[in-house]
């Protein structure tokens, strides 16, 4: 081990136990393991209403940060999709990784976009991703990494479209690290979790806020209801 | 190193109180982020049980912050990252530099981090031949004017729009000389085109950390921008620089903090970008970056512990204090003369520089409170300004005609109900007990403060009875 890890460990040690709050070293451990393990909730702003009520806070929030969004069933994804490139004059080419709730999406025969499958390389204009889970408290979508979802898409093209499944939406983040640990494994997690809230900006200059800055420019989300 | 002005920080002031591009930019500050955060704060009922609980679970943690180290260790090391111990700001610099060696680094890009400020990285890679190259927005305005941070999140709020254009007309004299460059959107856009192209070359890429989650050894960065991010999963190095107060024990607590962070900070309910980073990229990974560093500062906060300047550890940087702060707003960041400004730079700088480098800092303040009030943290910061004030006199470091002022000065302070109306009303006759009027105005309240505050906004009265009326329609 090294040896600046001895002394910043030792000196926190010193300063505790110079106050008397680093005594019982036992109890400690176990107050420091039970947390760990039993990671308690604090304060959460609400009980999470009934599933529909926190689908539609959801998409008022993500509203609000500036995403757009719409509902769609399964089968209407694809339509949604190709209208959302059109009425942005966007050539119908997406980037898009390999989650087979995306590869399930029947494309129309005709004029179906064209799909660039893998990470992003910084060339595509548009991005398709589906979110892990949405936050209904602030309109946050979770989206993790991994071939399914490469987290490149997240963030190089100007357009990010993400699909996310209604029932997937909770109210608040404690319910997504629930659902997180599950898939992972407890004390693990995917490489990147990103927590998404509206199309990225800036307000560096003069403190004027900017849509679009180093991250995607529109955010557009679907929400598929089933 | 970054030079240290903080000694100077009343001719600092004088000077900023008179720099009109300063004062003009400043006046964006003044009301933005106040009311923003009002708003945000009165939106959400909870907001005071969560800030009660925010502290709780940072004072937590600081008395067990040894256990959470360790743990957080594990845990990043069992998903195939490293930590690295750093006792001081050299050893730091030299971690990062030899993993750049080690990656063959020309080019790291760079989030915002305000560690990398306090250990003054970027010159240091720069005399090794790696040039760093700041991607948030404000902070690569000011890479390009050689400038460090005026503040902790609006890390270019001292400048206006036509000193940002001329420094890109300056930098990109590549481009053609006729473009846009009216609007912030155009400016904005040349800097996004500019730096993309260093984000898809960059070797190593190095970020800060808002929190480190020990229950699963991740870092965490919340941003607006999204240059973290392409920071942190472009290159095939990572590396994270974050003092050792960071940690958070599980995702929950982290979870507990981020609600009141955006708020407190911008107003946001929650900013757009709050990243999640474990470990390097897995095997089944197509994006990421294969190596996975988090360099661990201490730098004087494990001697925090326990004294009386501890609850400062747990400043989640929101920037709230700085904001609401009647001396920042009149006098800027750079003023203080170090990387951290506002009320909890003058509590934190005299900690981690010595308050023999830092002065006269802790001066810096009209002990209005609005400061505690806002800080989501309950970081006492009044009352430990006054320990270093204390503390300041104690140790005899003031000139002699200073301690005698500031022992007349003590007296008033401790005796808010007179010092107020005094301070308000007479000024003069304040100053007539204090001996030479001129003698008095090294005071912070003294006349000539007062005076130059109320230029740009000539309202008159205090700034405590500024904030007074104020805080009626805020
Ligand atoms: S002292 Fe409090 S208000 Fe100031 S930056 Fe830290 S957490 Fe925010």
């Amino acid at each position: 081990m090294s040896e600046a890890r001895d002394i910043i460990l030792g000196r926190i040690c010193a300063s505790l136990s110079e106050n008397g709050k680093a005594g019982g070293d036992e109890a400690r451990h176990e107050e420091v393991e039970k947390r760990l393990r039993g990671h308690p909730q604090g304060v959460v702003p609400h009980p999470a209403d009934a599933k529909q009520a926190v689908v539609d806070r959801f998409i008022d929030k993500a509203q609000a940060a500036g995403a757009t969004v719409e509902k769609a069933k399964q089968g209407d994804v694809a339509k949604a999709v190709s209208a959302f490139l059109r009425d942005h004059n966007l050539p119908q080419q997406l980037r898009v990784g390999a989650d087979e709730r995306l590869e399930q999406i029947t494309w129309q025969s005709r004029g179906a976009p064209e799909l660039l499958s893998g990470p992003s390389d910084g060339n595509d204009l548009s991005g398709l991703s589906h979110a892990f889970a949405g936050a209904g408290e602030t309109g946050t979508l979770v989206l993790t990494s991994g071939p399914d979802n490469p987290t490149t898409i997240n963030f190089l093209p100007e357009n990010h479209i993400v699909v996310v499944d209604a029932q997937d939406i909770e109210f608040d983040y404690e319910a997504i690290w629930t659902r997180l640990r599950h898939k992972a494994g407890a004390g693990k997690m995917p490489r990147t979790v990103n927590l998404i809230t509206g199309p990225s900006r800036s307000a560096d200059i003069e403190q004027t806020l900017i849509m679009g800055a180093h991250g995607p420019v529109r955010l557009h989300i679907i929400v598929v209801t089933g | 190193m970054v030079e240290i002005t903080s000694p100077h920080f009343k001719e600092n002031a004088v000077e900023a109180l008179s720099d009109e591009n300063l004062q003009k930019a400043m006046r964006h500050l003044r009301g933005n982020f106040t009311a923003k955060r009002a708003a945000a704060a009165a939106a959400l009922p909870e907001f005071e049980a969560l800030r009660d609980n925010a502290r709780d679970i940072k004072n937590h943690v600081l008395t067990h912050l040894d256990l959470y180290l360790e743990a957080y260790e594990e845990r990043v090391t069992a998903q195939g990252g490293k930590v690295h111990w750093a006792a001081d700001a050299q050893e730091a610099r030299n971690i990062v530099l030899d993993i750049c060696r080690k990656a063959d680094a020309k080019t790291v890009t760079k989030g915002k981090s305000m560690i990398s400020e306090e250990i003054d990285l970027n010159a240091f890679l720069e005399r090794n031949g790696i040039t760093p190259v700041e991607t948030d927005l404000g902070e690569y305005i000011i890479q390009l004017r050689g400038e460090h941070p005026s503040h902790i999140i609006a890390p270019a709020v001292h400048l206006n729009i036509d000193q940002v254009r001329e420094d890109f007309r300056r930098a990109h004299s590549h481009l053609p000389p006729d473009r846009a460059m009216k609007e912030p959107e155009s400016l904005l856009r040349e800097a996004r085109g500019i730096l993309r192209k260093k984000f898809l070359s960059a070797d190593v890429g190095i970020t800060g950390a808002n929190f480190l989650v020990a229950e699963t050894g991740t870092s965490v960065i919340v941003t607006n921008e999204g240059n973290g991010d392409l920071t942190q999963i472009l290159p095939k190095v990572h590396v994270v620089i974050a003092s050792i107060e960071k940690i958070v024990p599980t995702l929950e607590d982290m979870s507990q903090i981020v609600r009141v962070l955006a708020r407190s900070a911008t107003g946001q309910e929650m900013s757009v970008y709050t990243t999640l980073s474990t470990g390097p990229r897995r095997k089944e990974d197509p994006d990421g970056p294969e190596e996975f560093h988090v360099v661990l500062l201490d730098n004087g906060r494990s001697s925090m512990i326990g004294t009386e300047f501890q609850d400062m550890l747990r400043c989640i940087r929101c920037g709230a204090c700085m904001n609401h702060c009647p001396v920042y707003q009149a006098v800027g960041g750079h003023a203080y003369g170090w990387v951290y400004s506002g009320p909890m730079g003058a509590v934190l700088t005299p900690t981690l520089i010595g308050v023999d480098k830092a002065g006269h800092l802790p001066n810096a303040s009209t002990f209005c409170g609005r400061c505690e009030e806002v800080c989501p943290m309950h970081i006492p910061l009044p009352k430990m300004m006054r320990s270093w004030r204390e503390r300041e006199f104690e140790r005899h470091l003031s000139p002699v005609s200073y301690r005698s002022n500031l022992k007349l000065w003590a007296w008033f302070a401790k005796r808010p109900a007179l010092y107020r109306p005094l301070a308000g009303l007479a000024m003069r006759s304040l100053s007539l007990m204090g001996g030479r009027r001129g003698r008095f105005s090294a005071l912070p309240m003294a006349g000539s403060w007062t005076k130059d505050r109320d230029l740009p906004a000539p309202q008159g009265g205090t700034f405590i009875s500024q904030w007074r009326n104020k805080r009626g329609r805020t």
